[in-house]
């Protein structure tokens, strides 16, 4: 019939020991099985790009939407903050300095969303067949890495209009990106999981989104803020996130706070663990209760 | 061989009632719940609340052997193959599995219906956990085996639902798993493509994978499966022979299928209420209540009413809605079609509708019962959506019977009338 490669050969003579499958109440709360992921990574690749496909085929315009949403997005922004509220933009034309911090945010913002939603909304996966549950929120957070990529093309262009180049800084722009993905799975990892049971955070997180832009420098400098409350507004991991983007892209714009930074990215990793370890103990039942 | 490729022991899984999708425990409740199920391996201390849909099962199977597992609805086979396939965990007790495992509980999982059949058969392959290199090397033979070819390149959604079965089952036909598990799946798709999977199973079976097999079709199980184990109740009622085991489970339904479905607690209903059905029961007729119903028996469906109020009921209309278990409607019987009068109705009683030919194909269905009342005008009396399902099985002993496609099975006969000459001669002239 075929031939077998040793992966997927079913051991002749023993030559190829049959992986074993235990199935039971796990040994310990905190075997996380991370390893399982790794086995079932072409999976989490299939998933991403399932979702990357099907989110440029339903749209009419496609792709057009990764472009215009940001951009309408600048628009109005530029138009509230910068025409009628005359929010300074620490001496960056206001459009490019709204729309780094934009960049940052929209990633962050729907990987957190689609985030929530990924268990619930893929219930016919969850009942039907296994795989690391894990993979859910983790590729529903990676699939936006497109849309970032072609809002961050847009970016390029806007900075040649205003002749904005970026320093050596950029080097540190890739750090950035995969801060504000952490922050995003260590959010939606623990949304994902309440939202089987308690379908309330289908409603609560789309408010939480709103209020923490709001707490966040997208479409104001953070030097607008009494110096006082600088310390506890930079408890949100978004702040250094947003900062940073801007600092590495474009070269007039203050340097962040990097020991804020080191902080709050220790506390994500810690909430990240913690979700990690929540959303394995909640997975055992998600069949049942999705 | 002789080597064990499935081991099950003392597995056990409880089920919390209510424990649905619309449940929102209070957040007090739930840290307390939390705090004791953290510290907890005593899982016996469960509410009323709770049922065991599988109760002590402890198995083997060998590697290479195609086990069938039967049993009613309920009797916890589909638990079974979800936590053999690690969908979910069991609540007490341990199985371990020697291999690879491949599990079809539905064809055409995580099928995306925007996108592509050829784009459908990585991802899917992907979800049943096949490698892409695999797929890649095996996909022609995927594209051959689902005869969909010509529509490669069209989104899924536009696929015609033989088409989109075919397509799904082909990919999950190519995995090779060492064990593989497969739930009612071959309930799908036309009689020809059916055959053809049950002759792939067949195939997977010899070359020496290990199979375990549910389904409700006995002759499936008779003809694939070497061995059978019946369940019934959560709990493993006999193993053996498959030929055996599916003559037990005849047998065991014949005997258990007795006794109406209680309705009157039920509160999802609507009507005056003047009178109630109390009770349902699809049974072959006889009254005594034994015996399964087949294909192209007859069959009594009986509705136990009970009139609520104290004067008689001037005129009762009665009707029942057979549906399929999607909730699509197959057919009616009612009162009004068959020209049955029913007056000055007080008391308990049972409505009797009998047939001589029940058309339904192997399955499982349910009905909705509906009691009117007339005085001058109808009122629903009493309408009960879904009030009780019943099970139908093969007709006779002869083995796979081919039911070809649609919902039901009609009686019917066929002859053969000569051609008349002028019959031919319009064939020849059309021909010209």
């Amino acid at each position: 019939m075929t031939t077998t490669q040793p992966e997927q050969l079913f051991s002749e003579q023993g030559r190829n020991p049959l992986r074993l499958v235990r199935i039971g109440a796990p040994k310990s709360r905190f075997s996380l099985n991370l390893g399982d992921i790794w086995a079932y990574r072409e999976l989490l690749y299939f998933l991403v790009w399932r979702d990357v496909k099907v989110r440029y085929k339903q749209a009419k315009v496609g792709a057009a939407w990764a472009v215009l949403q940001p951009l309408l997005q600048m628009l109005i922004l530029t138009l509230v903050f910068s025409r009628i509220a005359r929010v300074p933009s620490d001496g960056t034309p206001y459009p490019v300095f709204v729309y780094t911090g934009l960049l940052a945010w929209n990633f962050f913002s729907s990987a957190l969303t689609r985030c929530t939603a990924s268990v619930v909304g893929q219930a016919n996966l969850v009942s039907k067949i296994y795989f690391p549950r894990l993979i859910m929120p983790v590729s529903a957070t990676l699939s936006g890495i497109v849309d970032f990529g072609i809002a961050f093309v847009i970016l390029l262009v806007m900075m040649g209009y205003y002749g904005i180049l970026p320093g050596a800084d950029v080097l540190m722009l890739p750090v950035f990106v995969l801060l504000a993905l952490i922050t995003a799975l260590s959010v939606g990892i623990w949304m994902a999981a309440l939202n089987v049971r308690y379908r309330d955070i289908g409603y609560i997180v789309p408010l939480l989104v709103q209020l923490w832009f709001f707490a966040t420098p997208v479409a104001y400098p953070i030097g607008e803020l009494p110096e006082k409350w600088r310390i506890f507004y930079s408890l949100n991991p978004m702040v250094g996130v947003v900062e940073g983007f801007r600092w590495s892209l474009v070269p007039t714009t203050s340097t962040p706070d990097f020991r804020i930074i080191g902080m709050s990215s220790v506390v994500l990793i810690a909430l990240l663990f913690a979700g990690i370890v929540y959303f394995k103990q909640m997975e055992r039942t998600f069949a049942d209760v999705v | 061989m002789g080597e064990i490729a499935i081991t099950v022991e003392n597995l056990s899984k409880r089920y919390t009632l209510g424990l649905s999708r619309r449940r929102h425990n209070t957040l007090g409740e739930q840290l307390s719940q939390g705090a004791r199920s953290f510290f907890r391996r005593n899982p016996d201390k469960a509410g009323l609340d709770s049922f065991w849909a599988l109760k002590d099962v402890s198995m083997e199977v060998k590697r290479g052997e195609v086990v069938g597992i039967v049993g009613r609805n309920g009797a916890g086979k589909s638990t079974l193959l979800k936590i053999l396939s690690r969908i979910t965990e069991p609540t007490e007790g341990e199985a371990t599995i020697r291999g690879r495992v491949g599990s079809l509980l539905e064809v055409g999982t995580g099928f995306q219906p925007e996108l592509t059949g050829r784009e459908n058969i990585f991802l899917n392959g992907a979800i049943l956990g096949m490698k892409k290199a695999e797929i890649e090397r095996r996909f022609d033979e995927i594209v051959a085996f689902s005869e969909v070819e010509k529509f490669l390149d069209t989104p899924v959604k536009r696929y015609s639902s033989g088409m989109y079965v075919r397509l799904a089952f082909s990919v999950a036909a190519h995995m090779e798993p060492d064990v593989l598990i497969i739930d009612e799946v071959l309930a799908v798709g036309d009689s020809a493509f059916q055959k053809k999977c049950l002759g792939t199973m067949d195939l997977v079976g010899k070359q020496g994978r290990t199979v375990l097999f549910v389904s409700h079709n006995m002759a499936a199980v008779r003809n694939l499966c070497s061995r059978a184990i019946l369940f019934s109740a959560g709990r493993v009622l006999a193993e053996g022979p498959s030929a055996d085991i599916v003559e037990n489970y005849l047998t065991a339904i014949d005997s258990s299928q007795v006794g109406s479905v209680p309705l009157g607690e039920r509160k999802d209903r609507v009507g005056e209420g003047a009178v109630r059905v109390v009770g349902f029961e699809a049974r072959v007729p006889g009254g005594t209540g034994g015996g399964s119903l087949r294909t192209g028996a007859p069959a009594e469906f009986v509705i136990e009413y009970a009139v609520k109020q104290e004067h008689p009921l001037r005129r009762m209309y009665a009707g029942i809605v057979v549906t399929d278990s999607s909730g699509a409607d197959v057919f009616t019987c009612s009162t009004a079609m068959s020209n049955a009068d029913f007056y000055g109705i007080t008391g308990k009683g049972k409505l009797i509708c009998q047939t001589d030919y029940l058309p339904l194909k192997p399955d499982r269905y349910w009905v909705n019962i509906k009691l009117s009342e007339y005085h001058g005008h109808y009122t629903i009396a009493d309408e009960v959506i879904r009030a009780a399902g019943f099970e139908v099985y093969e007709g006779g002993d002869s083995g796979f019977v081919d039911f070809g496609k649609g919902a039901v099975v009609v009686p019917h006969n066929w002859r053969l009338s000569p051609g008349s000459d002028l019959d031919l001669q319009n064939c020849v002239s059309t021909k010209d």
